[in-house]
C-alpha cells in the first residue's frame, strides 16, 4: 500500500543553503551502496539505520517550513543515497508538487534507468549529480564501483531535459589530476542541461564518524583541499 | 490653517486639524525601485564625521567614558546655550548641552542617582543643586520609595521584579516630532489652548485638574522649545519651508525631548517617509540635489548618534554601551495597499554605509511580505554587512495599530502621537517558578520574600503539583507587580512629567501598562523536564530546594516541538490574564513584552539552579530566545518556536535575537541576500514579531575582545537594540559569543 511507505531517515537540516537554490529543507536518507573513501556521512551507509518516517509524517514536517522554502527554495533529498528508496520519494514528491514545492535529489546517479527512476525524475525539478570520477579505474578505487552507470545517468538527464548541477569532490591526489579534469570538462560539454558545476573541497571533518564506528579511514594522510587547490581545478574546468 | 510653507502639497483634513498621517497619505511618493539612486558621503560629511570620531575617542578615554558633565545646570528644554562641533560644517545643528557629548544632569528622576553617576566620572555635583533636590524639591525616586510597601521592596531586592523604572526616567514615550515641521510650534500651542478650553468644566475632578495642569506644562515646554531653537537662529513658530528646515525642525523637537528627559528609551518615531515628502518637493523644484538630500540625512543621523545620558555604573551593568534607543521605524505598508517605503527610507539606512555601522539610531524595519523587492534586498544586504538592523512584523501590527505607528525602545509598538506607555520592565518568571517550589523563600538567600505558601516537599517534582503552585505564585507576582507599577507611574507623572514629549500628543492618549517577562525559556524547559523527564529535588538542611537532578531527556524550547512550545505559550497567556485582574493607574491597558535587552545576564546571575538543569548564575536566554545550546534543530526551528508566542497576549513585543555566520547564509553575496529575504518572509509569515539579525563569525568577536582598538565601530544586535561590541562588559561579550550562532561546516 502506497500510503504505508516508510523511509529510513538519518537526519534533517531545516536551513540548507548550498544543496539547491534558495532555502532548502534537506533530509538525509539512510543507506548507500558506494564506499567512497572520503565519505563524511559514513554513518548513513547502513540501509536500516536512522528513524522510520512515513510519507505523511515527513510531509507534515516539511510543511512547517513551507513559508521559508517557498517560493525560492524547496526540498532536497540527500543521504546516503536517496535513490535507494525511490518508491518513497515518488510518493513524497507527488505530494510536494501538489503543494507547489521545488524538489531536488542529491545523488551519485549510480543507477540503471528503470521505469521507477524515470517516474521519480519526472517529479524532480533539479538533480545534484555527484560525478565521482571520470576515469573508470580510479572511480572503482575511490568509491568501489564503476562510473559507467552514473555517466549514462547524466546522459539520460540531459536527453530528457532534466536540470542538473554537477558536483565533484576535490580530493588531493585522487580527483585533481589535470588530465582527468580535462576529460571531465569534455564530458560535461556534451550535456545540455547542466546549470552549474561545483567543486566541493575535500575535508576530513567527517573522519570521527569512521572511528566512532570502529572502521579504518583510508585517507588518513590526505590533507583537506585548500582554496588554491580549488582555484586551480576550477581554472582547468573553465568554471 | 493656511501657511505659505505648504505650497505644492495636496490638500486634505491635515490642514484643518493636527493630522500628520493624513498629510503623509495625501503627499508621499512610494518607491519601488532599488538602491542605485543613492549618493555617497560628501566631503563636508566626511570632515564632520572625522571630527565626531575624534570626539568619540576623547570620550572613551575620559573617566567613566564620559567626555564632560555640566554639573551646575539642571537640564531642561532651554537650559543651555547653543553648541556646535564646527558651525560651518553642520547642516543640522543642536546639542543637548552647550557642547557636543557633554552630558547634562537630570535630577527630577532622582538626585542620588545623579550624584552616583557624577561621582563615577570623578566629578562633583554643584552643592546648590544638591541642596535644592535634597531639601526643597522632591524627586520621582523619593516619591516611589515613600509609598513602596514591604512586599514590593522585598520582591525588588530579591530580583523577583527587576529593572523597575523607580530610580531612572521611564522613557518609551514618542513625541510626534513631525508636527513641529508640518505645523510650526505656534499652531501646536493654539491646539493645546483649545484642549485646555475643553477642560474648562464645572466638575473639577482629580482627572480634570491633573489634565489641565499637564496641558499647562505642555504649553510651557512648547514655548521653551521655540526659545531654544531661536538660540540656534531658527524661528520654528511657523512650519518648515524646505527639506533642510523640515529635518531641522523635527530634530529640534526630538532634541528638546532629550534635553529634558533621560528616559530609558528615547525613540524618534516614524519620520523618514514624512521627511521624504519635503525632500521630494525640493527635488522636483530643483532646489535640492540627491547628494544634498543625503548630506542632510547623514548630518541628522550624526546628531542622533551623539545623544548622551548620564548613567550610573549599575545601570550600565544592565544596559551596556550607552544605549538611548533612538528608534526609527522604517518602511511598512499602508492600509490602502501602497508601500510606505520611500527613497528616504533608503537614505536613512544608507547612513550605515556613509558613516559606517553604529548602534544608534536603532534602525527598525517594519517588514511586510509585500514590501518592494528592491527595499527588501537593500536592507537585508545591509544587515549582512553591518548587523545593525532589527525587523518587526508590519503585517501583524498594522492590523491592530494602523499604518502610522512606531516602535519605542526595542519592540514596543504605539500609534504616533496617540498612544504612550507606562514602561514596566519585567518580572523574573524563572524565580517565580522557584518560589512556587519553595513556598516563597528565595533559593539563594533562604529569606521569605512572599507570604508563606506551602512548599513542595516531595523528592521528585510532580508536574500537576508544580503547575498548581506556580499558578498561585504567578497570581501573587502579578498582584505586586501592578501595585509597584501603579505607584511608580503615579510618581513619575507627578515629579518627572514628560511635558515636551506629551505636548506632541493628542489630548486623549491611549496608555498601556507595559509589563514584561524574563526567563520564559527557562520556565518552559523546567516544566518540560518535570513533565517528560524526572526531576529530583536537592534540598539544604532547612528544606530549601537549592538544586535539581534531571533524569532522562525532555523536549526543549526552541526546537519547534509543540510539547514544550505550548507550555511557553500557556505561560504567556496565563500571566497576562493574571495581570489583567488588577486595575491600573489611569486605566492603562495591560500589555506584556518578552524582552530582556542585555539584562538576561544580570537576571541569570541573581537566579539559582533551575529544574531544567540550568546552573545558578548562568544567563537566561535573551528575550524569547531559547537557552544557549538548547536549540539543536537549526535556525528555522527556533523561529517557528518563537513565532508561536501569541502577539495578542504579548502586545508589547516578543524579541528574538538571531545570529548566523555568512557562509551558512549562502555561498555568495546575492544568494545570502535572497536567503535572508526568504527567511524573514518566512518568519513573519509564521507570525513572528521581532528579529535582530546578526551576520558574523564567532572568531571576529573573539578577536574584537582581544583587540578592541581594531574594531571601533563593530556593531551587533542584542535583544532589542544594537550595541558597540567593544563597549559591552566582559560578561556580556562572553554571553554573546557563547550564544547560538547558527553555523554549519
Amino acid at each position: 500500500m502506497e500510503e504505508n511507505l516508510v523511509a529510513n531517515i538519518h537526519s534533517f537540516e531545516t536551513f540548507g543553503t548550498v544543496d539547491g537554490p534558495g532555502i532548502r529543507f534537506i533530509f538525509f536518507m539512510q543507506g548507500c551502496a558506494l564506499r567512497c573513501k572520503y565519505c563524511h556521512n559514513r554513518d548513513t551507509w547502513r540501509r536500516n539505520g536512522g528513524k522510520k518516517l512515513s510519507v505523511d509524517e515527513l510531509i507534515e514536517k516539511i510543511l512547517k517550513y513551507k513559508n521559508y522554502i517557498s517560493p525560492n527554495g524547496g526540498v532536497t533529498a540527500s543521504g546516503g543515497e536517496p535513490l535507494l528508496q525511490a518508491p518513497f520519494l515518488i510518493e513524497l514528491f507527488k505530494q510536494l508538487k501538489k503543494e507547489g514545492i521545488h524538489t531536488c535529489i542529491d545523488t551519485s546517479g549510480m543507477f540503471a534507468i528503470t521505469d521507477e527512476i524515470k517516474e521519480l525524475l519526472s517529479l524532480t525539478d533539479l538533480v545534484l549529480l555527484d560525478i565521482k570520477h571520470i576515469d573508470d579505474n580510479k572511480c572503482k578505487d575511490l568509491v568501489g564501483v564503476s562510473n559507467k552507470l552514473e555517466l549514462e545517468f547524466a546522459k539520460y538527464l540531459s536527453d530528457n531535459g532534466n536540470k542538473m548541477w554537477i558536483r565533484q569532490v576535490l580530493v588531493p591526489g585522487y580527483t585533481d589530476d589535470e588530465e582527468d579534469l580535462l576529460r571531465l570538462k569534455e564530458f560535461l560539454s556534451t550535456l545540455k542541461t547542466v546549470e552549474k558545476v561545483e567543486l566541493l573541497p575535500y575535508h576530513n571533518m567527517g573522519k570521527y564518524k569512521w572511528s566512532d564506528l570502529g572502521v579504518e579511514y583510508d585517507l588518513e594522510n590526505v590533507k583537506p583541499a585548500t582554496q588554491e587547490d580549488v582555484d586551480r581545478a576550477k581554472k582547468i574546468l573553465g568554471i | 490653517m493656511e501657511f505659505k510653507q505648504w505650497q505644492g502639497f495636496k490638500c486634505g483634513d491635515w490642514q484643518k486639524e493636527i493630522n500628520v498621517r493624513d498629510f503623509i497619505q495625501h503627499n508621499y511618493t512610494p518607491y519601488e525601485g532599488d538602491s542605485s539612486f543613492l549618493e555617497g558621503a560628501t566631503d563636508k560629511t566626511l570632515k564632520l564625521w572625522d571630527k565626531v570620531l575624534k570626539l568619540y575617542e576623547k570620550e572613551k578615554n575620559s573617566p567613566g567614558g564620559v567626555l564632560d558633565i555640566d554639573t551646575k545646570t539642571v537640564a531642561g528644554v532651554d537650559a543651555f546655550e547653543a553648541g556646535y562641533i564646527d558651525k560651518n560644517l553642520e547642516e543640522i545643528v543642536g546639542f543637548q548641552t552647550d557642547s557636543p557629548l557633554k552630558r547634562a544632569i537630570m535630577p527630577y528622576g532622582g538626585i542620588r542617582i545623579v550624584e552616583k553617576a557624577v561621582a563615577a566620572c570623578e566629578k562633583t555635583l554643584d552643592s546648590k543643586i544638591e541642596e535644592i533636590f535634597h531639601k526643597y524639591r522632591k524627586t520621582h525616586n523619593e516619591g516611589v520609595f515613600d509609598i513602596y510597601t514591604p512586599d514590593i521592596r522585598a520582591a525588588r531586592s530579591a530580583h523577583l521584579l527587576t529593572g523597575l523604572p523607580d530610580g531612572y526616567g521611564r522613557g518609551r514615550i514618542i513625541g510626534d516630532y513631525r508636527r513641529i515641521t508640518l505645523y510650526g510650534v505656534d499652531a501646536l500651542i493654539e491646539e493645546k489652548k483649545e484642549e485646555l478650553e475643553i477642560l474648562n468644566v464645572d466638575e473639577f475632578s482629580e482627572d480634570v485638574v491633573r489634565s489641565r495642569e499637564e496641558i499647562a506644562e505642555q504649553i510651557k515646554s512648547l514655548n521653551e522649545l521655540k526659545a531654544m531653537a531661536l538660540k540656534y537662529g531658527f524661528d520654528i513658530s511657523v512650519p518648515a519651508s524646505n527639506a533642510k528646515e523640515a529635518v531641522q525642525w523635527l530634530y529640534f523637537g526630538y532634541l528638546a525631548s532629550v534635553k529634558s528627559q533621560d528616559g530609558a528609551a528615547m525613540s524618534l518615531g516614524r519620520t523618514s517617509t514624512f521627511l521624504d515628502i519635503y525632500i521630494e518637493r525640493d527635488l522636483q523644484n530643483g532646489t535640492l540635489t540627491e547628494k544634498q538630500a543625503q548630506e542632510i540625512i547623514d548630518h541628522f543621523v550624526m546628531k542622533l548618534r551623539m545623544v548622551r545620558f548620564l548613567r550610573t555604573p549599575e545601570y550600565n551593568e544592565l544596559f551596556s554601551g550607552d544605549p538611548v534607543w533612538v528608534t526609527e521605524s522604517i518602511g511598512g505598508m499602508g492600509i490602502d495597499g501602497r508601500t510606505l517605503v520611500t527613497k528616504n527610507s533608503f537614505r536613512v539606512l544608507h547612513t550605515l554605509e556613509n558613516l559606517g555601522p553604529a548602534p544608534e539610531p536603532n534602525l527598525t524595519v517594519l517588514w511586510s511580505t509585500r514590501l518592494p523587492e528592491g527595499f527588501k534586498r537593500y536592507t537585508t544586504g545591509l544587515s549582512i554587512k553591518t548587523s545593525s538592523i532589527q525587523y518587526e512584523t508590519d503585517d501583524v501590527m498594522r492590523f491592530s495599530l494602523g499604518d502610522d505607528y512606531g516602535i519605542a525602545c526595542c519592540v514596543s509598538p504605539m500609534k504616533i502621537g496617540k498612544q504612550m506607555q507606562f514602561f514596566g520592565a519585567r518580572a523574573n518568571l524563572a524565580k517565580t517558578l522557584l518560589y512556587a517550589i519553595n513556598g516563597g523563600r528565595d533559593e539563594l538567600s533562604g529569606k521569605q520574600i512572599t507570604p508563606e505558601f506551602t512548599p513542595i516537599t516531595s523528592e521528585y517534582l510532580n508536574y500537576d503539583e508544580v503547575i498548581a503552585k506556580l499558578d498561585v505564585m504567578m497570581d501573587y507576582v502579578a498582584k505586586i507587580y501592578i501595585k509597584a507599577l501603579n505607584g511608580i507611574h503615579y510618581m513619575h507623572d507627578k515629579y518627572c512629567y514628560e511635558s515636551l514629549a506629551m505636548a506632541l500628543h493628542d489630548k486623549d492618549v491611549i496608555r498601556t501598562m507595559a509589563c514584561g517577562i524574563a526567563g520564559l525559556s527557562v520556565v518552559a524547559d523546567s516544566l518540560s523536564a518535570i513533565k517528560y523527564a524526572k526531576v529530583k529535588v536537592i534540598r539544604d538542611k532547612t528544606g530549601l530546594a537549592t538544586d535539581f537532578e534531571v533524569e532522562g531527556d525532555f523536549p526543549k524550547y526552541g526546537n519547534d516541538d509543540d510539547r514544550v512550545d505550548q507550555i511557553a505559550v500557556n505561560i504567556v497567556k496565563r500571566f497576562i490574564k493574571k495581570l489583567r485582574k488588577h486595575p491600573t493607574y489611569r486605566n492603562s491597558k495591560h500589555t506584556l513584552s518578552i524582552l530582556t535587552i542585555t539584562s538576561n545576564v544580570v537576571y541569570g546571575k541573581s537566579t539559582g539552579n533551575t529544574p531544567d538543569g540550568r546552573k545558578s548564575g548562568e544567563p537566561f536566554g535573551p528575550g524569547a530566545n531559547p537557552l544557549h545550546g538548547r536549540d539543536t534543530n537549526g535556525a528555522l526551528a527556533v523561529m517557528n518556536t518563537i513565532a508561536k508566542l501569541p502577539f495578542d497576549s504579548a502586545e508589547d513585543g516578543i524579541s528574538y535575537t538571531f545570529s548566523i555566520t555568512p557562509n551558512t547564509l549562502g555561498k555568495e553575496e546575492e544568494q545570502r541576500i535572497s536567503n535572508l529575504v526568504s527567511m524573514l518572509d518566512g518568519f513573519f509569515a509564521q507570525t513572528g514579531h521581532h528579529i535582530n539579525v546578526n551576520v558574523f563569525d564567532r572568531s571576529l568577536l573573539q578577536d574584537a575582545m582581544k583587540h578592541p582598538e581594531k574594531y571601533p565601530q563593530l556593531t551587533i544586535r542584542v535583544s532589542g537594540y544594537a550595541v558597540n561590541f567593544t563597549k559591552l562588559t566582559k560578561e556580556q561579550q562572553l554571553d554573546v559569543i557563547n550564544r547560538t550562532i547558527h553555523e554549519k561546516i
